[in-house]
């Protein structure tokens, strides 16, 4: 059972790291336009 | 890709050059933030936005001007974000927005940044709690797959370290929401969760020190995580919904310019004008306080103020309250009244008035929380005291107790309504129809009498046109109706959109009387008042004209102004007898123009000549008799009605005020959103009714194997999580109804009255 040791703290991690990842990008205002986000895409040069 | 051509609106430009801008665009104006080394930063919203290639246009055409150094369109919001070198650009950037198709408007949303900033918190503490309730629910899940001893104590305490601090602060709105109404002597729904979310944690700590068995770590981040979903939910559907009805832009400036004696024109903000002072309105401006025209002269559109459906000449000396249009001149105005003393006013105090009679209505989700709390706080006491007498110790029956009050938290109580409420605001949402607050959607469901007001709902608002007699040269008439901002301009120009312009020369219009051009063989035609038409024609035209066309030396042709009935208006009347209890018409308009209306529609009870009042007292009396009544109206002077009724539904087009009050906004022009509307609230109030049932259900089952004691953590995590996804499940059912089949003709064509 040893191994928990090191298993735990990384699963932890891992999930934190992408915990952090999502505030970032709700901060960065990453979902402030997904209407948008979608339309754009289709757009060949960008704007 | 291109969903909506650009209609430039040929007609707007038409004051004079030396005229101010229109006050609209001047509020817009000193909305931007200008930097030290005088950048320009402005926000403003366009709610013709509304597809990819309207981005691209909006985006390349406004790059393309002199001074724009970012321009960046929000399409969900329906804004655009500028940043200009310099404050003088902000004109050319409106002006050319208006050549686009996507005139600007002010966006106003002071309120609303502070409950985005909620909402954020909320998703925040969302993604959090799921993050930790994910990973406590393994390490249970494996001490239920049997970790024992050593193993089980680390990830009890694992856990712990995780669920405590976590809880504690996405939990936080549950805490003070349940302090809020505890210090208010209520209970709600946040106390029972709190004490469940508290006396579960604290319970768990003290069970990990102890090295026991069974910890609910799991059910208080399970918990948390659910709850918060339905809060956010519900949040993100008003904020939504605001910010909607927000951007639907205001109808009243926030100054106006005055006509100084020393300095010449100055904008003041409306708060500032005094009494006396002289005030120039621009084409297209509505009046900022109550006053009298002391220069120039114009026609008045009142329709929103009174309901007057004709728009009425407005000469040196014609009184014109705050909120009237000014079509067709430009004109000053000496002001009589303050702001705060003006008819706006009048009509917010009486809409505080009428407010009142409303806040005796209470959400479901509170009634049932009242009479939920109080028996489950008793249950856990009885079970304590129950067990204690059978001989159990103090500690094994404070374990039972606490176990039963977490097994009732009201967990699929607080998502019974929120769900079905958001998902009934996605399905009014795709209708076009904006639902303000959860508690309308309730109200609309017990509503059993409809009310309309005349003009702008159950009408147009925009006056459609009938020729009385032969119209000889079309092409002319066209050509001179489009030089004109008059409304009977306006509608001809609509009306004779087949025909084409033809070249006159020396277009002028003669302020309250028309407009006259040249044709090319010297002939003058004329497009105006009657009298001042028949100088140069053959004949006068019909006396029921209240306009008239002619060119010199040949028969005229009079025009009559006609109401245009809303589409669908026949269809939904038709619908709503049928299904509700009364159909109402209370307008501020003339008899015989009600009755018309009245008439043709098959509304039997019509009343006319109706001053604000006298609409929220006929209100009050039908209420009295105990009719739910829905009044559906645009004007100022609908406001205080909208306030009063039970609910309250306006289009789009109605007044600012009228906006704010209604608690359903409908952006189509179809008046069948009202049916739509109702039919919507039903079915939600129905999945609501089942929900809650669903809830009492699950109660019955669970209570008894928690008083006795049976509850382990892993009953209790599939029990709460098992009667949240049926209630949800329930719910997600109002997403998947058709739409009531529509009987017979959906798009009969607008008719005139």
């Amino acid at each position: 059972m040893s191994v928990l040791i090191f298993l735990i703290p990384i699963a932890l991690f891992l999930g934190g790291l992408g915990i952090v990842a999502f505030l970032w990008s709700l901060g960065a205002g990453q979902f402030d336009d997904l209407t948008g986000a979608a339309e754009r895409i289709l757009e060949d040069e960008p704007l | 890709m291109s969903c909506c051509a650009n209609l430039v609106d040929t007609t707007v430009a038409g004051s004079a050059a030396d005229a101010p801008r229109n006050s609209h665009l001047e509020d817009i104006a000193r909305s931007a933030q200008i930097d030290a080394d005088g950048t320009a930063h402005l926000v403003v919203s366009a709610t013709a936005i509304n597809c990819g290639a309207c981005v691209r246009t909006l985006e390349r055409g406004l790059a393309a001007l002199d001074g724009v150094q970012a321009v960046r369109v929000n399409l969900t919001l329906r804004r655009i974000t500028l940043q200009l070198a310099n404050a003088a650009q902000i004109g050319a950037v409106l002006d050319e927005m208006q050549r686009l198709g996507y005139p600007a408007t002010l966006v106003d949303d002071a309120a609303l940044g502070r409950e985005d900033a909620e909402a954020k918190t909320l998703l925040q503490a969302l993604a959090v709690s799921g993050f930790a309730a994910g990973n406590v629910m393994l390490l249970s899940v494996s001490v239920w797959a049997g970790a024992e001893g050593a193993t089980r104590d680390l990830f009890h305490m694992l856990s712990a370290m995780i669920a405590v601090p976590i809880v504690g602060w996405a939990g936080q709105t549950f805490f003070r929401s349940a302090i809020a109404a505890l210090r208010a002597g209520r209970l709600n729904m946040d106390v029972p969760i709190a004490l469940a979310l508290i006396l579960s944690l604290t319970m768990s700590v003290v069970e990990t020190a102890r090295g026991g068995e069974e910890v609910y770590f799991d059910a208080a981040l399970t918990l948390t995580f659910f709850l918060l979903v339905g809060r956010y939910l519900d949040r993100l559907m008003r904020a939504r919904a605001r910010r909607a009805v927000v951007s639907l832009g205001r109808l009243a400036a926030r100054g106006a310019y005055r006509v100084d004696p020393e300095h010449g024109l100055e904008w003041i903000a409306v708060e500032d004008i005094q009494p006396g002072m002289v005030l120039r309105l621009a084409v297209g401006d509505r009046a900022p306080v109550n006053g009298v025209i002391c220069n120039g002269r114009t026609t008045l559109d009142r329709a929103l103020v009174s309901g007057e459906s004709e728009p009425v000449a407005g000469e040196i000396g014609s009184e014109v309250e705050a909120g009237v249009l000014n079509l067709s001149g430009p004109i000053e105005l000496r002001a009589t009244a303050r702001a705060e003393d003006s008819f706006l006013a009048d009509v917010m105090k009486m809409m505080d008035v009428a407010e009142q009679g409303r806040a005796g209505c209470r959400r479901i989700a509170d009634r049932a929380a009242a009479l939920y709390a109080p028996v489950v706080h008793l249950l856990a006491l009885i079970t304590f005291a129950g067990w204690m007498i059978a001989g159990a110790g103090a500690h094994e029956s404070l374990f039972i107790a606490i176990s039963v009050l977490i097994i009732t938290c009201p967990c699929a109580l607080a998502l019974a309504v929120p769900v079905v409420q958001v998902i009934a605001a996605a399905r009014l949402f795709e209708a076009g129809i904006l639902l303000k607050d959860g508690s309308g959607l309730e109200r609309l469901a017990q509503a059993d009498t409809v009310v309309f007001d005349k003009t702008g709902t159950l009408t147009t608002g925009i006056p459609g046109i009938r020729a009385l007699g032969t119209l000889t040269m079309p092409d002319v008439a066209l050509t001179l109706a489009r030089h004109s901002s008059h409304p009977a301009s306006r509608a001809l120009a609509r009306e004779l959109n087949s025909a084409r312009e033809v070249e006159l020369v020396d277009i002028f219009e003669e302020a309250g009387q028309g407009i006259e051009g040249r044709l090319p063989d010297g002939r003058v035609a004329r497009l105006g008042r009657p009298e001042w038409v028949a100088k140069i024609a053959l004949d006068l035209p019909s006396a029921q004209a209240s306009t008239a066309f002619a060119i010199a030396g040949e028969r005229a042709c009079g025009f009559a102004l006609a109401e245009v009935l809303r589409p669908g208006a026949h269809q939904t009347i038709w619908e709503l007898v049928a299904d509700v209890e009364g159909v109402a018409l209370l307008s501020g308009d003339a008899p015989h123009a009600v009755n018309k209306v009245a008439r043709q529609l098959g509304i039997e009870a019509a009343q006319a000549r109706l001053t604000p009042q006298a609409k929220v007292a006929r209100i009050a009396e039908l209420q009295a008799d105990g009719a739910r009544v829905v009044m559906v109206g645009d004007g100022l002077n609908d406001s205080p009605a909208l306030a009063a009724a039970h609910v309250s539904i306006a289009p789009s087009s109605a007044s600012d005020v009228g906006r704010m009050a209604a608690d359903f906004v409908f952006t189509r022009p179809s008046l069948r959103a009202v049916p739509q509307a109702m039919d919507i609230a039903r079915r939600a109030a129905r999945l609501v009714r089942q929900n809650l049932g669903i809830a009492v259900v699950y109660n019955c089952i669970a209570i008894p194997i928690a008083v006795s004691g049976h509850v382990t953590p892993l009953v209790a995590a599939l029990a709460m999580s098992g009667s949240s996804i049926v209630v949800v499940a329930n719910a997600l059912r109002l997403a998947g109804v058709k739409e009531a089949k529509t009987v017979g003709v959906q798009t009969i064509p607008e008719q005139l009255v």
